[in-house]
């Protein structure tokens, strides 16, 4: 069963870029452009794992991982935080507030992949 | 100790209005024929100033 | 009234003041001070009311009307001083333990023995017609109750043999209680605190009956103020008194007395007995300030009612005015009134006397006896073990002497003057002390020389303008004398000095005397430099409130033996007094015994101030330096010593300024880090702004190019799509690297502005033309309004390019595609030149208008395409804008569209410019 990804980020490139690595390893793939947008999307598609964007309009990431966290029908969402911004505050309180993993922008695709395989246990 | 200068500088103010408003010229105001009230203006007036002048000087340190 | 009543009366009066001032001591033995009280001191100054207030102010009003009030305004107006002059006299009294107002003087010109001598023979001589007064207004007010209830003036004392006349008698009572109360025993500090109970309550005594008359004569004997003073308005031999110029009243003399009364209230030796070496506490001075011109006040509102009264009742029947107080309650037959009255008249009398002379002899004692016995019988001193009896005996002997030169006076001038002029007289003399009283406390310059001859002055012009011619007027000198001086000109007639008329005699007298005293003082103290003693004891009183001045024992160097000073105070102190003052010294110093005190010039300071408190300061220097190695201080030592307190100080002064400077700075400092702080934080939140920026482009960029790398199997379509987006977001890249660093010229000041002559419309056409391939893009509808002519601006034309660039370019990225309109309006305004950018976009709200120009923040929200801005384009034209003076704002309303403005100013050079071009 394949399983679906869903990417929330509000950079149209980074999207598109996203988009194409995960379904070139084959995943199924769902998009939000914002952080509601990707509340909504993770209730209504049930994804197996977020690639969260931190700086992201209406709702940020941080405020997205924590609802999910908080929400019984979402358990066992993998949450993967992304963000530009690199600082160790920001990665401790990424993991604090329940994300599985982080990476900062810009990453290896390959590494990301590993990443997210490595979540899902998918064999690489 | 007395510290307050200020309230110095006050009498000292003080010492100077009344030198002035019980020797000439502003006593030769106060000088004319006549009666306030039976009272002659010219006691009228010194004792006024007397009994104003220790008042002030009574507020001053007091309040 | 037999005289046997009212003597027995008398005794008792006096025994039952006695009784006061013995519990007073008693008291103070105990450490519970019976006169602690601001109130008790307000009324032993009240010592100033004599019998001249007495019997003698009632007279003085019956020939001039208001003319006694300047001796009671001088008083109460200068005492608006004493909170400087008074406290630092009393400051300076405790300091270095004065024992009089000639010791004061004394100590201030370098401890001189001269000095001291002289002002006690001033004293003693100016002060003994005061004296007299006393005597003769009890001896008077006496033979007049003993023949109650007829009314006889007495005869004159001249006729009566010296034996047989009551007013020796009155004298040597008087002397009698004065030894009883002032010198039982030799104090450290020399205050009698009995005696300043007794004369306190001796003060409420005196005005007690005084009112108790006044009310009697003005309510039962007339019927109230207006009624007297409209019956003696109605007497035209009367109605004179009621204004100004009634007996020599005039303006000029008025002013003289309220000035002489000033001073004689500061500088009669009793009044600086009460004032300064009675007091107990500085504090009490406070009250005292209104207390005590309130009590003059009260004595004094029925002066004017007893003597018109008195001269409405005895009309034509040779009462003297003098004696209203008493004939008139006698005339109505109220004979105990009349016996109280001659009572409150001898409380008054007693008070007086018995402090002045206590005073008086203090300063024979300390200033003229002692100084004489130790430099002609300092052998026969030597032999004696303990000297307190020989001072106890020499003051009770200048008492009885004092008291019967009083009674000399009064027999010799006495009949001649009313009790006012006498009393006068005596102002006038301690009037000159004031010049070295005054000039000592707060002049420098002022010395030894210079005090005697001011003195010596001041003094010999008194003799022979005042007291001279009062003998000349009782006929014990030619009164020939009054017509021509000693030499017979009219240049030197002693009430006209030098021709000058029109002053009465006291006036005239304060003049020539306070201007040679004063003339004398400064000419002589001017002639040189102080010498090394003045300037130190110059020092030490001016400088007596400053905390870092020298202390007394910094002007003398030498060495002493503890086995020297011990004995040497004792014989004068009493052994066993001068031994408890030692211990309480060696206490203080935290030594364990008397005789562990080490022998330094502390010890030597401490004796000689414990000396000067019963010997007085010149005395006392004596007699230390007679059993001490004193190695001179030359006047350069002093200087230096002066010198580095005055350096301390002014030290201590930059020390408080640097403090104060320092505090300031560091509220500076941390102002600063706060700013700093806060600078700080932006500048991180800008880094991480910047970051954030930067590796959003790097993110796709990165990505594109290893999805690229690592996957040849991509098809061409998409590749080129990837190989797009890369070059667009290294474009972004490039962008936002220029604008961050275009930012921060522009913020640090350090941006190139290549000002030249700019016409707006062109400006807004060019950028205009550089996004018209954009409107064509989106198919937006640009609209422009442009005027005919504007006038030219002295500016970067690029950088105004920019500015509207931007603005247009933000427009139409947030306008719908398709139905979006945008336009561009340039007009001349009365503070500029103002373009507006308005499109039909979504708006914004009150809070994005806000940041909308902040930095990073970019406008709009759910956007899918998101805007291609760097989020600086707004703050580089608001920072533009503001450059060239002007502002930039947006005005809008949420779904309504925005409206983007900024306004130029156009000053006068730039259109005149425009009218050169």
């Amino acid at each position: 069963m394949t399983k679906k990804i869903l990417i929330a980020d509000d950079e149209q490139n980074i999207v598109i870029s996203l988009e194409f690595l995960m379904k070139r390893e084959g995943f199924s793939v769902c998009v939000a452009n914002d952080g509601q947008e990707a509340l909504d999307k993770a209730r209504s598609e049930q994804p197996d794992l977020v690639l969260l964007d931190v700086m992201m309009p209406r709702k940020n990431g941080y405020e997205v991982c924590q609802e999910i966290r908080a929400d019984a029908a979402l358990q066992g969402m993998r949450i993967l935080m992304l963000t530009a911004k690199g600082r160790e505050t920001e990665v401790t309180k990424g993991l604090a507030i329940g994300a599985d993993a982080y990476m900062t922008k810009p990453f290896s695709t390959k590494e990301l992949v590993a990443k997210v395989k490595a979540l899902l246990d998918v064999a690489a | 100790m007395i510290k307050a200068t200020l309230t110095g500088q006050r009498l000292v103010a003080v010492f100077l209005l009344g030198c002035v408003l019980v020797n000439y010229p502003v006593l030769s105001v106060f000088n004319p024929e006549g009666a306030w009230g039976g009272i002659p203006v010219l006691y009228l007036y010194v004792f006024g100033v007397w009994a104003a002048v220790i008042a002030l000087m009574a507020w001053i340190i007091e309040r | 009234m037999t005289g046997s009543v009212i003597v027995a009366a008398s005794f008792l009066y006096l025994a039952f003041l006695f009784a006061v001032a013995y519990f007073g001591d008693k008291r103070a033995d105990a450490g519970r001070s019976l006169i602690a009280s601001p109130t008790i001191y307000a009324l032993s100054l009240a010592v100033y009311c004599t019998t001249w207030t007495y019997y003698g102010s009632v007279g003085r009003a019956a020939s001039s009307g208001l003319g006694f009030a300047p001796i009671f305004l001088g008083p109460t107006l200068v005492v608006g001083l004493w909170w400087f002059v008074m406290l630092k006299m009393v400051r300076i009294g405790k300091t270095h333990r004065i024992t009089s107002i000639a010791d004061f003087i004394a100590s201030r010109y370098g401890k001189s023995q001269l000095l001291g001598g002289l002002v006690t023979v001033i004293a003693v001589l100016g002060v003994i017609p005061y004296i007299a007064l006393q005597l003769k207004a009890v001896s008077t007010s006496f033979s007049i109750l003993t023949h109650y209830p007829a009314i006889v003036m007495p005869a004159k004392s001249e006729t009566v043999p010296w034996l047989a006349d009551t007013t020796l008698y009155i004298a040597l009572m008087m002397a009698a209680f004065t030894i009883l109360f002032g010198t039982r025993h030799l104090d450290a500090t020399e205050r009698h605190e009995g005696m300043v109970a007794a004369v306190a309550f001796e003060s409420l005594v005196k005005l007690v009956i005084f009112v108790a008359v006044g009310l009697f004569v003005t309510f039962g004997l007339f019927d109230g103020f207006g009624d007297i003073f409209s019956r003696v308005a109605e007497d035209p031999s009367l109605r004179h008194l009621m204004s100004m110029g009634a007996g020599g009243n005039s303006f000029g003399n008025w002013f003289a007395l309220t000035l002489l009364s000033m001073l004689a209230v500061m500088f009669l030796p009793r009044q600086f007995q009460v004032a300064v070496v009675e007091n107990v506490n500085e504090n009490h001075l406070r009250r005292a300030i209104w207390l005590f011109p309130l009590y003059l006040l009260l004595i004094n509102i029925f002066v004017l009612p007893i003597a018109l009264g008195g001269l409405i009742h005895f009309a034509g029947q040779g009462v003297d005015a003098d004696t209203f107080v008493l004939t008139l309650p006698m005339a109505s037959g109220h004979g105990w009134l009349a016996l109280l009255v001659f009572i409150g008249g001898l409380s008054a009398a007693t008070g007086m006397i018995i402090v002045e002379t206590i005073a008086l002899s203090t300063m024979v004692c300390n200033d003229l006896v002692m100084p004489v016995l130790l430099r002609y019988r300092w052998l026969a001193l030597q032999g004696r073990e303990d000297l307190s009896g020989l001072l106890l005996g020499i003051r009770r002997c200048a008492i009885v002497l004092i008291l019967l030169l009083g009674y000399l006076y009064f027999r010799l001038a006495g009949e001649a003057h009313a009790l006012v002029s006498i009393g006068l007289i005596s102002f006038a003399a301690v009037a000159q002390f004031a010049p070295a009283m005054i000039g000592g406390m707060y002049w420098r310059g002022g010395t030894r020389p210079g005090a005697l001859a001011g003195l010596s002055c001041g003094f010999a012009v008194w003799l022979y303008t005042l007291l001279l011619p009062s003998f000349a007027k009782s006929g014990w000198l030619p009164i020939e004398f009054l017509q021509g001086g000693v030499l017979g000109t009219e240049l030197l007639r002693p009430y006209e000095l030098f021709g000058l008329k029109g002053l009465d005699p006291i006036a005239h007298s304060l003049f020539w005397s306070l201007l040679a005293n004063i003339g004398a003082y400064l000419c002589v103290s001017l002639m040189r430099r102080p010498n090394a003693r003045e300037a130190g004891q110059a020092t030490l009183f001016v400088d007596v409130f400053k905390q870092s001045r020298p202390a007394g024992d910094a002007f003398w160097r030498g060495s002493a033996r503890i086995g020297d000073l011990l004995p040497l105070i004792g014989r004068f102190m009493g052994p066993e007094r001068a031994r408890a003052a030692f211990a309480d010294y060696a206490r203080s110093r935290g030594v364990a015994s008397v005789e562990a005190l080490p022998a330094d010039a502390g010890l030597v300071h401490f004796a000689e101030t414990t000396l000067a408190g019963a010997i007085g300061s010149a005395s006392a220097r004596v007699m230390v330096a007679s059993v001490v190695q004193e190695e001179p201080l030359g006047l350069d030592e002093v200087m230096n010593i002066l010198d580095e307190a005055s350096q301390v100080r002014a030290y201590s002064k930059r020390l408080e300024l640097k403090s104060r400077e320092l505090e300031a700075a560091t509220g500076e400092l941390r102002s600063a880090n706060e700013r700093l702080k806060e600078l700080d934080r932006l500048k991180d939140d800008f880094m991480s702004s910047v970051t954030h920026e930067l590796r959003t482009p790097l993110t796709s960029i990165r990505a594109f190019s290893e999805m690229l790398l690592d996957d040849p199997r991509i098809d061409l379509a998409e590749r080129k799509r990837f190989l797009g987006i890369i070059v667009s977001e290294t474009e972004r890249l490039t962008r936002l690297v220029n604008q961050v660093l275009d930012m921060a010229k522009i913020e640090s000041g350090h941006a190139d502005w290549h000002n030249g002559e700019v016409s707006l419309i062109e400006v807004v056409e060019q950028a205009v033309a550089s996004t018209s391939q954009l409107f064509k893009d989106k198919d937006v509808a640009l609209t422009m309004d442009l005027p005919e002519s504007v006038p030219i601006m002295l500016a970067d034309r690029d950088r105004l390019v920019q500015v509207v660039l931007n603005l247009l370019s933000n427009a139409v990225k947030f306008v719908a595609r398709g139905e979006g309109q945008v336009a561009i309006r340039l007009c001349q305004t009365e503070e500029g030149l103002r373009v507006d950018v308005r499109d039909n976009g979504p708006g914004l709200t009150q809070q994005e208008q806000i940041v909308v120009f902040e930095k990073f923040r970019q406008g709009g929200n759910t956007m899918t395409d998101k805007p291609q801005g760097t989020g600086l384009g707004l703050p580089i034209s608001r920072q533009i804008v503001e450059h060239y003076g002007g502002r930039l704002w947006v005005e809008s309303v949420a779904g309504e569209g925005a409206c983007f403005s900024f306004l130029l100013p156009c000053g006068k050079s730039t259109e005149s410019l425009e009218e050169a071009g």
